[in-house]
């Protein structure tokens, strides 16, 4: 049976809390990759919010009225992956069409959501702790907005350290990672407000 | 029998399936741009087109050619269009082409440019006058052992109108491993006048899908598709002297500008300085035609460079990089006082640095035209 979390608490947990990138740390590719850019940032995190909210929902119908009747739970991760592939393919049309400038922008990262870690960790998490449909779709819009917000974040901070001086041997990827690591101990220190299981 | 393990793979293909409808019912709606309407210079020509293709493709279905020396891959920049309706911003495939002024001004690569919806654009009138022409190839000659003399008959009732040096480009079929049409500039090498008729001098460059296919597959007697003429890069109407530099199939535009000026009878109205380098006496071509032409006309003056002579060569001109010889005759036997002009074609890399020879030899940037393929 879904457990009993009020909305609220689930949406906010999901963001702070037990944000998807700082605190699981799944997704951390695009994270690293895109945060070079914020306007890039900025467009990846919207569209990671849309496809995490959507395969959420859409995997939590699967799930509760094919898999579960049919017996074949074990199918998830199969057809988990093309949900989300066919969702990312749709947004990819779109984003195409709305603007180019993003589309060039994003590149590869656009149709790389589909194996982002977070996206199929979230309906993983939905599966495991039987959250109900509209906690489902709470959780991936939380868990969207918590990694839009990492990734601002991050992107924020690069645009700093871009332009102060690094010892050689950090430049690039070195003090990322590192600023990832202090990032991520302060959300840790979120945890002790709420925790959602 | 039970058939219970046929439900898995039911389920995961109608699941699968659905999914795809929906993605292509989607691609339906999303990518289905309409008619669109392209007004090119303020209404001189309307056209009504189906959206959704790149700007370059759509005016050339549209008999517009927009020039475009790497066919459309977003990697010569040639294909510049003002675009005067608001068609966002420009991308970031675009901006390295592009001056401060052009992006001002809304100038976009129209390659890279899609019709979304209605437009107007503004071109230079003079890309109303390139067709496409089919030829058949008359004849295939070795000029060197790696440069192709390739002529083509044009069609019945074809002629095309251009201007000694300008350029056309050619349109080679599927082959091999290549999976889709090419097109690719070449310098026209044959005279204007033979206007049923075009020549291209085609180096064998490797790996080259163009130029792969004319030396090994093309054969006489085989159709082309040919679209002429391209290109700033001919004859001012001036007195000053003119300084040409070439080296390979860059003999092309001269050949063409020497027999029209022989026939037009300009030989004798101004100074002409040839330059022509190349590395080895294998590497030369034409040197019958060029010493004739200076033999016959006094102010023609043909310079051949070696810039590695073999000693089977028995090479008795001038040896050396083509440059070294360029500056050596600027500043020793070509008048410093006159006026001149500078005319180049050949690698990227040789035009860069005879722009460097010639400017430091006191002529001016805008007096040195020449055409960069990419």
């Amino acid at each position: 049976m879904a457990p009993d979390i009020p909305m609220f608490s689930l949406f906010f947990a999901s963001i702070f809390t037990s944000n998807i990138l700082l605190a699981n740390f799944l997704g951390m590719c695009s994270f690293i990759a895109i945060s070079k850019d914020i306007n890039s940032s900025n467009g990846l995190g919207m569209a990671v919010v849309v496809v995490l909210t959507f395969t959420a929902s859409i995997n939590w119908v699967v799930l509760n009225y094919v898999l579960i009747p049919l017996d074949l739970v074990y199918l998830r991760f199969i057809i988990f992956i093309i949900v989300i592939a066919s969702v990312v393919q749709m947004l990819e049309m779109i984003i195409d069409r709305v603007s180019q400038t993003l589309y060039l922008n994003l590149g590869i990262f656009l149709p790389l959501i589909t194996v982002n870690c977070a996206i199929l960790g979230v309906s993983l998490f939905m599966e495991i702790r039987q959250y109900s449909f509209l906690q489902s779709a709470v959780f991936g819009l939380g868990s969207g907005l918590g990694w839009w917000l990492a990734i601002m974040a991050l992107a924020a901070i690069r645009k700093k350290t871009e332009k102060s001086k690094v010892s050689a041997g950090l430049q690039g990827a070195g003090l990322t990672f590192i600023t990832i690591g202090f990032m991520a101990m302060a959300f840790i220190g979120f945890t002790g407000l709420l925790q959602v299981q | 029998m039970d058939l219970a393990f046929l439900i898995a793979p039911m389920a995961i293909a109608s699941l699968s399936a659905a999914f795809a409808a929906l993605v292509s019912v989607t691609d339906k709606i999303v990518n289905n741009y309409g008619e669109a309407v392209i007004n090119v210079n303020d209404g001189s020509k309307k056209l009504d087109v189906t959206g959704g293709a790149n700007m370059l493709v759509t005016l050339a279905e549209n008999q517009i050619f927009i020039p475009s020396a790497c066919g459309g891959r977003g990697s010569c920049g040639e294909c510049k269009v003002k675009v005067e309706s608001d068609i966002g911003p420009h991308l970031p495939t675009e901006i390295p082409y592009l001056t401060r002024e052009q992006i001002d001004d809304n100038v976009r690569l129209s390659c890279q440019v899609k019709i979304k919806g209605d437009v107007d654009i503004q071109i230079p009138e003079y890309l109303f006058k390139i067709k496409q022409y089919t030829g058949t190839v008359e004849r295939i000659r070795d000029v060197t052992h790696d440069i192709k003399e390739v002529y083509f008959k044009l069609d019945e009732g074809q002629t095309v109108d251009f201007r000694a040096g300008q350029y056309g480009q050619i349109e080679t079929p599927p082959y091999a491993k290549v999976k889709e049409r090419t097109q690719r500039a070449y310098s026209m090498s044959s005279k204007p006048s033979d206007n049923n008729h075009v020549e291209f001098l085609v180096r064998l460059v490797p790996g080259g899908i163009v130029t792969t296919y004319v030396h090994e597959h093309l054969k006489e007697g085989e159709k082309m598709k040919i679209i002429a003429p391209f290109g700033e890069f001919y004859v001012r109407d001036t007195d000053a002297t003119m300084i040409c530099v070439a080296g390979g199939s860059g003999m092309a535009p001269f050949k063409s500008i020497f027999y029209d000026f022989v026939e037009k009878d300009k030989m004798e109205e101004r100074d002409i300085w040839y330059f022509f380098g190349a590395r080895t006496k294998k590497d030369l071509f034409y040197l019958e035609e060029m010493q004739k032409f200076q033999d016959e006309h006094e102010r023609f003056h043909f310079v051949a460079a070696l810039s590695e002579p073999q000693p089977e060569d028995d090479w008795q001109g001038e040896t050396g990089l083509i440059t070294d010889v360029l500056d050596k005759y600027l500043k020793s036997k070509i008048s410093a006082d006159a006026p001149k002009e500078g005319y180049l074609c050949g690698s990227p890399g040789m035009l860069d640095a005879c722009m460097d020879v010639m400017r430091s030899n006191d002529m001016s940037d805008d007096k040195i035209y020449f055409d960069k393929f990419a």
